[in-house]
């Protein structure tokens, strides 16, 4: 099943456009991996699917809603199923356990499901016994890891990842890989993770889109993308050749 | 420079006297003078609470959803956190003055006037330091509260909750302005003895008139209120830090 559908989607900044129309698809349960080089758009990608900001042109259709001709109201039902961890995540002037519960809150759970799915997120994520932690002591790693659990606690059909261990040392980056395999493997969640790492995006992508000065170069399968890339520029950025 | 000398001495046993004077007088318990400051901290408290209510709101729309003309709104709302409280005074004594077009109330040279003026002192100050809060809370925090999934009304919820401790500082400031003011209340409320008489006032006509024992005991009431005002607030601020 087509889970998520991009038809001939642009963004325009000033003059300059940061995507480029762009059309892909994803299915449920695949786990996507965009790669390119910083300033390629992925970014800018992810903040239209999530609504974040409007494209300038073309459309994004998910669970076959046309996302931009939603309602208000629709829209907040809309992004409550996706996730989204940013490249620079922000936590909130309160504890960890807090921070964890922001979006839970937001969808009015019962205190016992709050409780019971944030001792859960934090579990997969390695910072059980942080609750009582004021979050703005935390380090970057650490609020990277929060901002992680706060998401998944939402339990999200689609997770949308930007950078999401770019601040991590190697034992967490391991271990968040993990917890994003079995999410995707065993909750069929859709992942769309952006990542300027390509070895990262080998180890873990069902399939591959590899971005570009806002031009979607080329899409397959990770398989295919590492081992035949069919464009040049896919080849000069997977061998390391390309400068950026 | 013997004559001089003798002078300072002369001024400085003034000075001693006075400040005995004044001791003995807020130790005493002096009606007069705890009567004078009953009215101010009524006044003015009255007034911070009035512009809070009008200010928070007002700041919170001007932050958060006027987009075009910001240069012109900052402007303005400077231009009117810097208006000196003379001028305040002239204007609403014009207003409430019998042939000005509110004086059908009849509330020139009473309390209530000097709330009107010191309501109209706090409010921009209030304002302005709500609308810096929340923009720069909303830069830092809009993509993340949406994206967990927040309506429209649970991110303005989020948004005064992250500023919450800048408003509080806000409101500090407008208060301390308020009772430390003496240009408008001496124009609306004319300084009548046990009606209209506020601390600052009171001070300025009892060193005009040589009685310097009651000025300085004002003097040394308001300034331990200035300290305690804040150590409120720093108290206020680290609890809210402990409350999740
Ligand atoms: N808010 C914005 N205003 C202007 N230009 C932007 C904005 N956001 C992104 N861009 C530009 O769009 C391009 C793509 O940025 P981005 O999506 O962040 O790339 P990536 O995430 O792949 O590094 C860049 O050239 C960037 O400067
Ligand atoms: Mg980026």
């Amino acid at each position: 099943m087509t889970l998520l559908k991009v038809n001939n989607l642009s963004k325009k900044y000033a003059e300059k456009y940061a995507i480029k129309d762009i059309s892909f698809e994803i299915e449920q349960g695949e786990f996507f991996t965009l790669i390119g080089p910083s300033g390629a758009g992925k970014t800018t990608l992810l903040r239209l699917i999530d609504l974040l900001e409007p494209p300038t042109s073309g459309q994004i259709e998910y669970n076959g809603w046309s996302l931009q001709t939603l309602p208000k109201k629709k829209i907040v039902h809309a992004r409550r199923e996706m996730g989204f961890v940013f490249q620079n995540p922000v936590v909130f002037s309160s504890t960890v356990k807090a921070n964890v519960a922001y979006g839970l809150n937001f969808r009015k759970l019962s205190t016992d499901e709050i409780d019971e799915r944030v001792q859960s997120a934090l579990d997969m994520v390695g910072l059980r016994g942080f609750e009582e932690r004021k979050a703005l002591t935390l380090s970057g790693g650490e609020i990277q890891r929060v901002a992680l659990a706060r998401t998944l606690a939402t339990e999200p059909n689609l997770l949308l990842l930007d950078e999401a261990t770019a601040d991590l040392d190697p034992t967490n980056v391991a271990l968040i890989e993990k917890v994003l395999k079995k999410f995707n493997k065993e909750k069929e969640v859709t992942i769309v993770m952006a990542t300027h790492n390509f070895f990262q995006a080998k180890r873990l992508g069902d399939s591959v889109g590899f971005l570009m000065e806002g031009e979607m170069i080329e899409i397959g399968t990770t398989d295919q993308i590492f081992n035949n890339p069919s464009d040049k520029r896919t080849e000069a950025f997977i061998s390391g050749e390309m400068i950026y | 420079m013997i004559v001089y000398n003798i002078t300072v001495i002369g001024d400085m046993m003034i000075f001693f006297e006075a400040l005995t004077e004044a001791l003995a007088l807020i130790f005493s318990g002096d009606a007069e003078i705890y009567g004078i400051m009953l009215l101010s901290l009524r006044v003015s408290g009255t007034a911070t609470f009035l512009a809070a209510c009008c200010g928070i709101p007002l700041g919170m729309f001007l932050g958060i959803r006027v987009y075009i003309g910001r240069r012109i709104v900052n402007n303005l709302v400077n231009t009117f956190m810097g208006l000196p409280p003379v001028v305040i005074g002239l204007f609403v004594f014009l207003a409430l003055s019998r042939s000005g077009p509110m004086g059908f109330l009849s509330l020139l040279y009473t309390p209530t006037a000097m709330i009107i003026a010191q309501w109209i002192l706090a409010t921009p100050i209030i304002t302005g330091i709500t609308m810096a809060a929340v923009r720069s809370v909303q830069n830092k925090y809009r993509d993340t509260a949406l994206s967990l999934g927040a309506t429209e009304s649970q991110l303005w919820f989020t948004i005064l909750k992250e500023a919450r401790i800048s408003i509080l500082a806000g409101i500090c400031v407008a208060f301390g302005q308020a009772i430390s003011e003496v240009g408008a209340i001496m124009i609306v409320g004319g300084n009548i003895r046990f009606s209209t008489r506020a601390m600052t006032t009171a001070i300025v006509l009892q060193t005009r008139m040589g009685i310097f024992g009651l000025a300085i005991a004002l003097g040394i009431i308001l300034i331990t209120l200035a300290f305690l005002v804040n150590l409120i607030f720093t108290t206020l601020q680290e609890g809210v830090e402990v409350i999740r």
